[in-house]
Protein backbone atom coordinates (compact mmCIF):
# COMPACT_ATOMS: atom_id res chain seq x y z
CA UNK A 1 0.00 0.00 0.00
CA UNK A 2 1.24 3.35 -0.90
CA UNK A 3 1.14 6.48 1.04
CA UNK A 4 -1.63 7.85 -0.52
CA UNK A 5 -3.60 4.89 -0.54
CA UNK A 6 -3.52 4.98 3.56
CA UNK A 7 -6.94 5.86 5.58
CA UNK A 8 -7.33 9.61 6.36
CA UNK A 9 -7.45 10.76 10.17
CA UNK A 10 -11.02 11.39 11.02
CA UNK A 11 -12.07 14.43 13.04
CA UNK A 12 -13.15 14.14 16.47
CA UNK A 13 -15.74 11.12 16.42
CA UNK A 14 -17.91 9.07 19.48
CA UNK A 15 -16.89 6.06 20.50
CA UNK A 16 -18.36 3.74 23.27
CA UNK A 17 -16.65 1.42 26.04
CA UNK A 18 -17.92 -2.03 25.37
CA UNK A 19 -15.85 -3.92 27.38
CA UNK A 20 -13.05 -3.26 29.51
CA UNK A 21 -11.10 -5.59 31.71
CA UNK A 22 -7.59 -5.97 33.38
CA UNK A 23 -4.99 -7.46 31.11
CA UNK A 24 -2.08 -7.64 33.95
CA UNK A 25 -2.44 -6.07 37.20
CA UNK A 26 -0.85 -2.38 35.24
CA UNK A 27 -2.37 -2.57 32.18
CA UNK A 28 -6.13 -2.61 31.19
CA UNK A 29 -7.73 -3.60 28.39
CA UNK A 30 -10.49 -1.09 27.33
CA UNK A 31 -12.58 -2.10 23.24
CA UNK A 32 -14.24 0.83 21.94
CA UNK A 33 -17.56 0.38 19.65
CA UNK A 34 -17.51 2.45 16.63
CA UNK A 35 -20.09 3.00 14.22
CA UNK A 36 -19.32 3.53 11.45
CA UNK A 37 -16.45 1.34 11.68
CA UNK A 38 -12.36 3.39 11.53
CA UNK A 39 -10.54 1.66 8.60
CA UNK A 40 -6.68 1.20 10.32
CA UNK A 41 -3.60 -0.61 9.69
CA UNK A 42 -1.90 -2.65 12.45
CA UNK A 43 0.91 -0.98 14.19
CA UNK A 44 -1.29 2.88 13.95
CA UNK A 45 -2.68 4.40 17.12
CA UNK A 46 -5.91 6.80 17.94
CA UNK A 47 -5.92 9.90 19.56
CA UNK A 48 -8.78 9.99 22.71
CA UNK A 49 -9.76 13.22 24.14
CA UNK A 50 -11.33 13.42 27.68
CA UNK A 51 -13.16 16.58 28.81
CA UNK A 52 -14.24 17.56 32.19
CA UNK A 53 -17.87 19.82 32.96
CA UNK A 54 -15.89 23.14 32.48
CA UNK A 55 -14.70 22.19 28.88
CA UNK A 56 -10.67 21.26 30.12
CA UNK A 57 -9.66 18.79 27.52
CA UNK A 58 -6.71 16.18 27.99
CA UNK A 59 -5.68 13.90 25.04
CA UNK A 60 -3.57 10.94 24.36
CA UNK A 61 -2.03 8.81 21.73
CA UNK A 62 -3.25 4.48 22.57
CA UNK A 63 -2.22 2.11 19.48
CA UNK A 64 -4.65 -0.15 18.32
CA UNK A 65 -3.75 -3.54 19.76
CA UNK A 66 -7.04 -5.34 17.50
CA UNK A 67 -6.01 -6.44 14.04
CA UNK A 68 -7.55 -4.27 11.28
CA UNK A 69 -10.02 -7.13 10.16
CA UNK A 70 -12.59 -5.58 13.13
CA UNK A 71 -12.59 -2.31 12.49
CA UNK A 72 -15.39 -1.75 14.69
CA UNK A 73 -14.24 -2.92 17.54
CA UNK A 74 -11.28 -1.37 18.95
CA UNK A 75 -9.34 -2.54 21.89
CA UNK A 76 -6.94 -0.69 23.81
CA UNK A 77 -4.23 -1.62 26.48
CA UNK A 78 -3.83 1.02 28.54
CA UNK A 79 -1.11 0.74 31.07
CA UNK A 80 -1.60 3.12 34.60
CA UNK A 81 0.78 5.88 35.20
CA UNK A 82 0.31 6.63 39.06
CA UNK A 83 0.30 10.43 38.70
CA UNK A 84 -0.91 10.01 35.26
CA UNK A 85 -3.92 12.06 34.19
CA UNK A 86 -5.56 10.14 31.52
CA UNK A 87 -4.43 6.86 32.08
CA UNK A 88 -5.79 6.47 35.62
CA UNK A 89 -9.02 7.79 34.56
CA UNK A 90 -9.24 4.22 32.49
CA UNK A 91 -7.86 2.43 34.83
CA UNK A 92 -10.47 4.14 38.09
CA UNK A 93 -13.27 5.68 36.30
CA UNK A 94 -14.24 4.62 32.97
CA UNK A 95 -17.27 1.78 32.91
CA UNK A 96 -18.64 -0.22 29.84
CA UNK A 97 -20.93 2.17 28.00
CA UNK A 98 -19.46 5.28 28.74
CA UNK A 99 -18.59 7.77 25.61
CA UNK A 100 -15.10 8.64 24.46
CA UNK A 101 -13.89 11.32 22.09
CA UNK A 102 -11.85 9.76 19.17
CA UNK A 103 -9.50 10.49 16.43
CA UNK A 104 -7.79 8.65 14.19
CA UNK A 105 -6.22 5.85 12.73
CA UNK A 106 -2.63 7.99 13.39
CA UNK A 107 0.69 7.08 12.12
CA UNK A 108 1.94 6.12 8.48
CA UNK A 109 5.40 4.56 10.17
CA UNK A 110 4.96 2.21 12.42
CA UNK A 111 2.93 -0.12 10.26
CA UNK A 112 2.69 -3.39 8.68
CA UNK A 113 0.70 -5.47 6.55
CA UNK A 114 0.48 -9.37 5.46
CA UNK A 115 1.46 -7.16 1.98
CA UNK A 116 4.49 -6.35 3.24
CA UNK A 117 5.97 -9.71 3.36
CA UNK A 118 9.26 -10.64 6.19
CA UNK A 119 10.76 -12.32 8.20
CA UNK A 120 8.98 -9.98 10.89
CA UNK A 121 10.73 -9.55 14.05
CA UNK A 122 8.14 -7.72 16.54
CA UNK A 123 9.49 -6.94 20.23
CA UNK A 124 8.23 -5.35 22.98
CA UNK A 125 7.26 -4.60 26.71
CA UNK A 126 3.95 -3.39 28.95
CA UNK A 127 1.71 -1.77 26.84
CA UNK A 128 4.01 -1.64 24.20
CA UNK A 129 2.63 -5.20 23.20
CA UNK A 130 -0.78 -3.38 21.94
CA UNK A 131 0.32 -2.39 17.96
CA UNK A 132 2.60 -5.73 17.98
CA UNK A 133 -0.64 -7.82 19.21
CA UNK A 134 -2.30 -5.90 15.94
CA UNK A 135 0.21 -7.40 13.91
CA UNK A 136 -0.19 -10.37 14.97
CA UNK A 137 -3.33 -11.25 15.15
CA UNK A 138 -3.81 -9.19 11.25
CA UNK A 139 -1.12 -12.23 10.58
CA UNK A 140 -3.39 -14.71 12.14
CA UNK A 141 -6.86 -13.36 10.38
CA UNK A 142 -5.51 -13.50 6.97
CA UNK A 143 -3.93 -16.93 7.77
CA UNK A 144 -0.88 -15.65 6.79
CA UNK A 145 2.81 -17.75 7.27
CA UNK A 146 5.02 -15.22 7.24
CA UNK A 147 7.58 -16.35 9.56
CA UNK A 148 7.66 -14.09 12.43
CA UNK A 149 9.03 -14.01 16.24
CA UNK A 150 7.41 -12.01 18.96
CA UNK A 151 9.79 -11.12 21.76
CA UNK A 152 8.05 -10.05 25.23
CA UNK A 153 9.63 -8.61 28.28
CA UNK A 154 7.97 -8.58 31.30
CA UNK A 155 9.10 -9.03 34.80
CA UNK A 156 6.94 -12.08 35.54
CA UNK A 157 4.60 -14.45 33.36
CA UNK A 158 1.52 -12.38 35.16
CA UNK A 159 2.37 -8.89 34.12
CA UNK A 160 2.85 -10.18 30.39
CA UNK A 161 0.04 -9.01 28.76
CA UNK A 162 -1.80 -11.42 25.90
CA UNK A 163 0.51 -14.13 27.38
CA UNK A 164 -2.60 -17.03 26.73
CA UNK A 165 -3.88 -15.96 23.24
CA UNK A 166 -0.18 -15.92 22.15
CA UNK A 167 0.93 -18.78 23.40
CA UNK A 168 -2.25 -20.41 21.43
CA UNK A 169 -1.80 -18.61 18.53
CA UNK A 170 2.11 -20.03 18.08
CA UNK A 171 0.96 -23.37 19.27
CA UNK A 172 -1.46 -23.45 16.37
CA UNK A 173 1.22 -22.13 13.81
CA UNK A 174 4.79 -22.93 13.65
CA UNK A 175 5.76 -19.69 11.63
CA UNK A 176 5.24 -17.93 14.35
CA UNK A 177 7.74 -17.97 17.47
CA UNK A 178 7.09 -16.72 20.89
CA UNK A 179 9.85 -15.80 23.44
CA UNK A 180 8.71 -14.09 26.89
CA UNK A 181 11.63 -12.48 28.66
CA UNK A 182 11.14 -12.72 32.19
CA UNK A 183 13.25 -10.52 34.49
CA UNK A 184 12.04 -11.16 37.95
CA UNK A 185 10.84 -15.00 37.46
CA UNK A 186 12.43 -18.11 35.75
CA UNK A 187 11.22 -19.74 32.54
CA UNK A 188 7.61 -21.51 32.73
CA UNK A 189 8.40 -23.70 29.83
CA UNK A 190 10.10 -23.48 26.53
CA UNK A 191 8.42 -19.68 25.22
CA UNK A 192 9.95 -18.62 27.95
CA UNK A 193 13.78 -17.31 29.38
CA UNK A 194 15.48 -15.60 31.70
CA UNK A 195 17.01 -12.10 31.32
CA UNK A 196 16.06 -9.38 29.17
CA UNK A 197 15.77 -8.94 25.64
CA UNK A 198 19.12 -9.03 24.05
CA UNK A 199 21.14 -9.96 20.99
CA UNK A 200 21.22 -14.13 22.09
CA UNK A 201 17.63 -13.51 22.72
CA UNK A 202 16.70 -12.13 19.20
CA UNK A 203 19.04 -15.02 17.61
CA UNK A 204 17.74 -17.69 19.75
CA UNK A 205 13.78 -16.39 18.19
CA UNK A 206 14.68 -15.71 14.85
CA UNK A 207 17.10 -19.30 14.57
CA UNK A 208 15.16 -21.21 12.25
CA UNK A 209 14.37 -18.42 9.24
CA UNK A 210 15.59 -18.55 5.89
CA UNK A 211 17.50 -15.05 6.09
CA UNK A 212 17.12 -12.09 8.39
CA UNK A 213 14.89 -10.00 9.49
CA UNK A 214 12.98 -7.79 6.63
CA UNK A 215 10.78 -5.67 8.86
CA UNK A 216 11.94 -5.11 13.21
CA UNK A 217 9.20 -3.44 14.75
CA UNK A 218 9.95 -2.00 18.53
CA UNK A 219 7.92 -0.53 21.12
CA UNK A 220 7.26 0.03 24.58
CA UNK A 221 9.15 2.82 27.00
CA UNK A 222 12.21 4.65 25.67
CA UNK A 223 14.74 3.05 27.85
CA UNK A 224 13.26 -0.19 26.91
CA UNK A 225 13.10 0.63 22.91
CA UNK A 226 16.62 1.89 22.98
CA UNK A 227 18.49 -1.52 24.59
CA UNK A 228 15.77 -3.70 22.18
CA UNK A 229 16.67 -1.94 19.15
CA UNK A 230 20.50 -2.63 19.94
CA UNK A 231 19.96 -5.98 20.85
CA UNK A 232 18.03 -6.42 17.70
CA UNK A 233 20.96 -5.02 15.31
CA UNK A 234 23.19 -7.04 17.25
CA UNK A 235 21.32 -9.74 17.01
CA UNK A 236 21.51 -9.90 13.60
CA UNK A 237 18.85 -7.17 12.09
CA UNK A 238 20.13 -5.32 9.04
CA UNK A 239 20.32 -1.54 9.92
CA UNK A 240 17.52 0.13 8.43
CA UNK A 241 14.85 -3.04 9.17
CA UNK A 242 14.85 -1.52 12.64
CA UNK A 243 11.63 0.43 13.17
CA UNK A 244 10.42 2.08 16.83
CA UNK A 245 7.53 3.60 19.04
CA UNK A 246 8.32 5.11 22.05
CA UNK A 247 5.93 5.85 24.81
CA UNK A 248 7.40 8.17 26.56
CA UNK A 249 10.40 8.11 29.21
CA UNK B 1 -19.48 16.89 25.62
CA UNK B 2 -18.19 15.88 29.03
CA UNK B 3 -16.80 12.97 29.85
CA UNK B 4 -18.29 11.24 32.41
CA UNK B 5 -16.19 10.90 35.75
CA UNK B 6 -13.53 13.17 34.54
CA UNK B 7 -12.04 16.40 36.36
CA UNK B 8 -8.60 16.53 34.83
CA UNK B 9 -5.49 17.99 36.11
CA UNK B 10 -5.09 21.97 35.11
CA UNK B 11 -1.68 23.51 33.86
CA UNK B 12 -1.09 26.17 36.76
CA UNK B 13 -2.69 29.13 36.61
CA UNK B 14 0.91 30.88 36.34
CA UNK B 15 1.66 28.60 33.39
CA UNK B 16 -1.18 28.26 31.94
CA UNK B 17 -0.93 31.45 29.16
CA UNK B 18 1.96 29.55 28.09
CA UNK B 19 0.60 26.27 27.84
CA UNK B 20 -1.31 25.85 24.13
CA UNK B 21 -4.32 23.77 23.74
CA UNK B 22 -4.50 20.40 24.68
CA UNK B 23 -1.12 20.36 25.95
CA UNK B 24 0.15 19.52 29.43
CA UNK B 25 3.10 20.23 31.16
CA UNK B 26 6.34 17.94 31.84
CA UNK B 27 9.45 18.36 33.71
CA UNK B 28 10.84 15.49 31.81
CA UNK B 29 11.86 15.32 28.55
CA UNK B 30 10.40 12.36 26.88
CA UNK B 31 12.09 10.89 23.65
CA UNK B 32 10.36 9.60 20.63
CA UNK B 33 11.73 9.02 17.17
CA UNK B 34 10.92 6.40 14.30
CA UNK B 35 13.73 4.56 14.12
CA UNK B 36 16.67 3.42 16.47
CA UNK B 37 19.18 5.91 18.24
CA UNK B 38 22.33 6.32 15.13
CA UNK B 39 25.62 6.95 16.55
CA UNK B 40 27.17 9.79 14.80
CA UNK B 41 31.04 10.58 15.33
CA UNK B 42 31.75 13.65 15.44
CA UNK B 43 35.06 12.83 12.70
CA UNK B 44 31.83 11.76 10.46
CA UNK B 45 29.57 14.39 11.27
CA UNK B 46 28.87 17.07 8.39
CA UNK B 47 26.45 20.18 7.84
CA UNK B 48 25.11 20.65 4.09
CA UNK B 49 23.00 23.74 2.55
CA UNK B 50 21.69 23.17 -0.21
CA UNK B 51 19.40 25.54 -2.92
CA UNK B 52 17.39 23.10 -4.76
CA UNK B 53 19.80 19.93 -5.42
CA UNK B 54 22.36 22.01 -5.69
CA UNK B 55 25.17 21.68 -2.70
CA UNK B 56 26.33 25.17 -1.56
CA UNK B 57 28.45 24.95 1.41
CA UNK B 58 30.01 22.53 3.77
CA UNK B 59 31.06 21.74 7.00
CA UNK B 60 33.20 19.64 9.19
CA UNK B 61 32.35 19.42 13.02
CA UNK B 62 35.43 21.64 13.54
CA UNK B 63 34.21 24.30 10.94
CA UNK B 64 31.14 24.41 12.38
CA UNK B 65 32.01 25.38 15.99
CA UNK B 66 34.01 27.88 15.32
CA UNK B 67 30.24 29.51 13.81
CA UNK B 68 29.35 32.21 16.12
CA UNK B 69 27.28 30.64 18.96
CA UNK B 70 24.07 31.73 20.53
CA UNK B 71 22.61 30.08 23.83
CA UNK B 72 18.65 31.06 24.18
CA UNK B 73 15.71 29.77 26.28
CA UNK B 74 12.68 28.69 25.04
CA UNK B 75 9.00 26.40 25.04
CA UNK B 76 8.82 23.16 23.68
CA UNK B 77 5.67 21.36 22.51
CA UNK B 78 5.52 18.49 21.14
CA UNK B 79 2.44 16.75 19.33
CA UNK B 80 1.90 13.64 21.47
CA UNK B 81 0.60 16.74 24.20
CA UNK B 82 3.73 17.57 26.51
CA UNK B 83 5.13 20.70 26.70
CA UNK B 84 8.43 21.53 28.52
CA UNK B 85 8.89 25.17 29.47
CA UNK B 86 12.21 27.18 29.80
CA UNK B 87 14.51 24.69 27.98
CA UNK B 88 18.04 25.80 27.44
CA UNK B 89 19.58 25.70 24.24
CA UNK B 90 22.65 26.83 22.65
CA UNK B 91 23.98 26.77 18.86
CA UNK B 92 24.12 28.16 15.93
CA UNK B 93 21.24 30.56 14.71
CA UNK B 94 20.14 29.84 10.81
CA UNK B 95 21.20 33.52 10.19
CA UNK B 96 24.77 32.78 11.31
CA UNK B 97 24.85 29.91 9.08
CA UNK B 98 23.22 32.18 6.30
CA UNK B 99 25.68 34.80 6.78
CA UNK B 100 29.13 32.24 7.24
CA UNK B 101 28.26 32.26 3.31
CA UNK B 102 27.26 35.35 2.45
CA UNK B 103 23.46 34.26 1.24
CA UNK B 104 20.11 35.64 1.88
CA UNK B 105 16.96 33.16 2.44
CA UNK B 106 17.01 31.74 -1.07
CA UNK B 107 13.56 30.28 -1.28
CA UNK B 108 10.25 30.20 0.83
CA UNK B 109 10.55 26.71 2.35
CA UNK B 110 13.14 24.87 3.77
CA UNK B 111 13.27 21.02 4.12
CA UNK B 112 15.72 19.65 6.85
CA UNK B 113 17.54 16.40 6.49
CA UNK B 114 18.80 13.94 9.35
CA UNK B 115 21.61 11.84 9.29
CA UNK B 116 18.40 8.62 9.71
CA UNK B 117 17.16 9.70 6.35
CA UNK B 118 14.44 11.83 8.30
CA UNK B 119 12.91 15.04 6.15
CA UNK B 120 10.80 17.67 7.58
CA UNK B 121 9.60 20.91 6.10
CA UNK B 122 9.52 24.51 7.83
CA UNK B 123 8.90 27.96 5.54
CA UNK B 124 12.08 29.46 5.49
CA UNK B 125 10.46 32.60 6.84
CA UNK B 126 10.56 30.62 10.49
CA UNK B 127 14.14 29.60 10.98
CA UNK B 128 15.20 33.35 10.61
CA UNK B 129 15.13 36.35 12.50
CA UNK B 130 16.50 34.45 15.44
CA UNK B 131 13.97 32.30 16.07
CA UNK B 132 15.53 28.64 14.68
CA UNK B 133 18.79 27.43 15.42
CA UNK B 134 21.31 23.93 14.91
CA UNK B 135 21.38 23.01 18.61
CA UNK B 136 24.02 21.10 19.91
CA UNK B 137 23.78 22.14 23.58
CA UNK B 138 21.00 21.38 25.91
CA UNK B 139 21.26 22.68 29.66
CA UNK B 140 24.51 23.23 29.12
CA UNK B 141 26.24 20.12 28.42
CA UNK B 142 26.72 18.27 25.20
CA UNK B 143 23.38 17.16 22.98
CA UNK B 144 23.21 13.74 23.89
CA UNK B 145 22.17 11.36 21.09
CA UNK B 146 18.67 10.48 22.21
CA UNK B 147 18.19 13.77 21.66
CA UNK B 148 19.48 14.35 18.32
CA UNK B 149 23.08 14.95 19.22
CA UNK B 150 25.60 16.03 18.29
CA UNK B 151 23.34 18.40 16.27
CA UNK B 152 19.43 18.84 15.69
CA UNK B 153 17.31 21.36 14.02
CA UNK B 154 15.67 23.23 16.89
CA UNK B 155 12.30 25.84 15.64
CA UNK B 156 11.15 25.62 19.80
CA UNK B 157 7.70 27.63 17.89
CA UNK B 158 6.53 24.78 16.20
CA UNK B 159 5.53 21.39 17.02
CA UNK B 160 8.78 19.52 17.84
CA UNK B 161 8.75 16.95 15.50
CA UNK B 162 9.81 19.85 13.15
CA UNK B 163 13.15 19.92 14.77
CA UNK B 164 14.82 17.07 13.36
CA UNK B 165 16.98 14.88 15.46
CA UNK B 166 20.57 14.34 13.97
CA UNK B 167 20.75 17.35 11.73
CA UNK B 168 23.00 16.79 8.69
CA UNK B 169 21.46 19.49 6.59
CA UNK B 170 19.05 22.72 5.13
CA UNK B 171 18.07 22.52 1.49
CA UNK B 172 16.02 25.11 0.71
CA UNK B 173 13.12 24.75 -1.75
CA UNK B 174 10.88 26.77 -4.13
CA UNK B 175 8.05 24.60 -3.05
CA UNK B 176 6.73 23.58 0.15
CA UNK B 177 7.99 19.91 0.06
CA UNK B 178 6.31 17.35 2.58
CA UNK B 179 8.76 15.71 5.12
CA UNK B 180 8.84 12.05 6.84
CA UNK B 181 5.45 13.18 9.75
CA UNK B 182 3.88 15.43 6.85
CA UNK B 183 3.46 12.84 4.43
CA UNK B 184 2.23 10.32 7.20
CA UNK B 185 -0.77 12.43 7.96
CA UNK B 186 1.13 15.34 9.50
CA UNK B 187 0.41 19.04 9.54
CA UNK B 188 2.30 20.70 7.20
CA UNK B 189 3.30 24.00 9.57
CA UNK B 190 2.65 22.88 12.92
CA UNK B 191 1.83 25.74 14.86
CA UNK B 192 0.82 24.32 18.58
CA UNK B 193 -1.29 27.48 19.39
CA UNK B 194 -3.03 26.35 16.78
CA UNK B 195 -3.48 22.90 17.16
CA UNK B 196 -2.28 22.00 13.95
CA UNK B 197 -1.17 18.34 14.20
CA UNK B 198 -2.87 16.48 11.23
CA UNK B 199 -3.13 17.40 8.31
CA UNK B 200 -6.80 18.48 8.06
CA UNK B 201 -6.56 21.06 11.25
CA UNK B 202 -6.81 24.59 9.84
C1 LIG C 1 2.18 6.92 19.43
C2 LIG C 1 1.90 6.60 20.88
C3 LIG C 1 1.18 5.47 21.18
C4 LIG C 1 0.92 5.14 22.52
N1 LIG C 1 0.25 3.99 22.80
C5 LIG C 1 0.02 3.65 24.08
C6 LIG C 1 -0.65 2.41 24.40
O1 LIG C 1 -1.02 1.63 23.53
N2 LIG C 1 -0.85 2.11 25.72
C7 LIG C 1 -0.42 2.97 26.71
O2 LIG C 1 -0.65 2.64 27.89
N3 LIG C 1 0.21 4.13 26.43
C8 LIG C 1 0.42 4.49 25.15
N4 LIG C 1 1.06 5.68 24.88
C9 LIG C 1 1.35 6.61 25.98
C10 LIG C 1 0.10 7.46 26.26
O3 LIG C 1 -0.17 8.29 25.14
C11 LIG C 1 0.24 8.37 27.49
O4 LIG C 1 1.43 9.10 27.38
C12 LIG C 1 0.23 7.60 28.78
O5 LIG C 1 -0.99 6.87 28.92
C13 LIG C 1 0.40 8.54 29.96
O6 LIG C 1 -0.65 9.46 29.99
P1 LIG C 1 -1.19 10.02 31.39
O7 LIG C 1 -2.13 11.12 31.07
O8 LIG C 1 -1.67 8.91 32.24
O9 LIG C 1 0.12 10.57 32.07
P2 LIG C 1 0.61 12.08 32.04
O10 LIG C 1 -0.24 12.87 32.95
O11 LIG C 1 0.69 12.52 30.64
O12 LIG C 1 2.07 11.98 32.60
C14 LIG C 1 2.55 11.00 33.51
C15 LIG C 1 4.03 11.13 33.63
O13 LIG C 1 4.67 10.85 32.38
C16 LIG C 1 5.32 12.01 31.89
N5 LIG C 1 4.91 12.11 30.49
C17 LIG C 1 3.84 12.71 29.96
N6 LIG C 1 3.76 12.53 28.64
C18 LIG C 1 4.82 11.80 28.31
C19 LIG C 1 5.29 11.27 27.09
N7 LIG C 1 4.68 11.43 25.90
N8 LIG C 1 6.41 10.56 27.14
C20 LIG C 1 7.05 10.36 28.31
N9 LIG C 1 6.64 10.83 29.48
C21 LIG C 1 5.55 11.53 29.49
C22 LIG C 1 4.87 13.16 32.70
O14 LIG C 1 5.89 14.10 32.89
C23 LIG C 1 4.48 12.49 34.02
O15 LIG C 1 5.59 12.36 34.84
C24 LIG C 1 1.36 6.00 23.55
C25 LIG C 1 2.08 7.16 23.23
C26 LIG C 1 2.35 7.46 21.92
C27 LIG C 1 3.14 8.70 21.62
Amino acid sequence: MSLADAPRISGWRSATIVEAAPLTPRVKRVVLGLDPPLRFRAGQHVDLRLTAPDGYQARRSYSIASGPETPDRLELAIEKLDDGEVSPFFHEVAEVGDAIDLRGPIGGHFVWSVEDGGPLLLIGAGSGVAPLMSMVRHRAARGDRTPAALLLGARTAAEAPYREELLALAAADPSLGILFLLSRESAHGPFDRAGRVDAASVRAATAGWPGPARHVFVCGSNAFVNAAAEAALSGGAPPGSVRTERYGG
Amino acid sequence: MATRGFTGRRTPDDHAARTPPGQALTTDFPVLSAGPTPKIALADWSFTLKVGPRPVAKWSWEEFSALPRTSYVRDIHCVTTWSKLDTAWEGVLIDDVLAAVGLAPPTGFTLAHGFDGYTTNVPTADLVGGKAMIATAYDGAPLTPDHGGPARLLVPHLYFWKSAKWVSGLQFTERDEAGFWELRGYHMYGDPWREQRYDDDA
